[in-house]
């Protein structure tokens, strides 16, 4: 901490409830693992019930799942994991007390994080052009269905879409979010707020980015992936 | 609490290491959803995702360095989820199983 900043708070960055800042980063780290853990049942229910329905309407949700465009989902997927490092080098260039690294690796991984999300975008866009979002305009001319197939398997199908949009809707959002509290760290770390004694948002931040990582690894198969053969 | 904070600082060479074995096992799944294993296939995939997802948890989220309530409280989380989801796959699975009226 500067020495300006120490004559407005004799204590620093200590807050008056912690005896020490080791105590008070770990209850932070605590506390961000109690915001996960209700994360992780936000999303595992989205999950359950995908997977549910992918077994109680198999054939629909196969048709549905081939028209994602796998290239693209691969891409990105590579594009999110490597977000993923440069947020943990930004993390370690807090603990190192590195300000440069600090700022330079938050500005790339918030311009992978906008890579991710415009590349997503273009996905939504050729499916929204192929009548594939759910709704009055949801159209099954796409899908390939076989021949006098029954008109559930276009309701699967589009069952399918709805967890497909609302899924992978809510992780962009998840992105947006942090691709702003990135923004504001990056501004922060560049002032030098951060150093080895306290880097603690930048610790928390990385804890969420990397759940972010975490629950597209979970989406990419099940929505891209497992349904290739049937 | 103890007094140590979590700033023990890991070598870039471990981060790296990650994301190479992230890299591979992103070309493994994506080569594995190209070849017809049957219900095999979604076995693999899973197991591959949960791979990633510990090594992102493990390492990046630095779990494996903290303290022993962060182990409780991450893990309480993935635990609680996995008993909903087997216990209502079970449900689902075995309706049908036995002939019973109003199943």
């Amino acid at each position: 901490m500067s020495l300006a900043e120490v004559g407005h708070h004799p204590r620093g960055h200590l807050a008056s409830h912690f005896e020490t800042l080791g105590q008070q980063h770990e209850s932070a780290i605590l506390g961000m693992w109690t915001f996960l853990a209700t994360e992780v049942m936000f999303f595992g229910g989205l999950f359950l019930g995908f997977v549910v329905y992918r077994f109680t309407d198999p054939q629909g949700f196969a048709l549905a799942s081939r028209q994602l465009d796998i290239t693209l989902g691969t891409v990105n997927t590579f594009v999110l994991l490597t977000s993923s490092l440069s947020m943990a080098l930004a993390v370690r260039a807090g603990q190192t007390g590195d300000r440069k690294g600090q700022v330079r690796f938050l500005l790339l991984t918030m311009a992978m994080a906008i890579t991710f999300l415009g590349i997503k975008s273009f996905e939504y866009y050729e499916e929204f052009e192929k009548h594939l979002f759910p709704g009055a305009h949801f159209s099954t001319a796409h899908l390939n269905l076989p021949e006098g197939a029954p008109e559930i398997l276009g309701q699967q199908a589009q069952l399918y879409f709805v967890f497909y949009f609302f899924m992978t809707g809510l992780h962009a959002f998840h992105m947006i979010i942090g691709i702003v509290i990135m923004g504001v760290l990056a501004v922060q770390a560049q002032r030098g707020k951060f150093t080895p004694e306290h880097f603690t948002p930048l610790e928390l931040t990385g804890l969420y980015w990397h759940f972010v990582d975490l629950v597209w690894v979970f989406l990419f198969p099940l929505l891209y992936l497992i349904d290739l053969h049937k | 609490m103890s007094d140590h904070t979590t700033s023990h600082v890991l070598p870039k060479s471990t981060y790296y290491a990650v994301y190479a074995a992230l890299m591979v096992l992103l070309v493994a799944t994506v080569g594995f959803a190209f070849v017809d294993l049957g219900a095999l296939n979604f076995l693999v995939t899973m197991i591959i995702a949960v791979a990633k997802a510990l090594m992102i948890a493990l390492i990046f989220m630095h779990v494996r360095y903290s303290e022993r309530l962060v182990w409780v409280f991450a893990g309480a989380s993935f635990l609680w989820l996995g008993i909903m989801i087997v216990f209502t796959l079970n449900d689902y699975f075995t309706r049908g199983w036995l002939n019973i009226p109003g199943k």
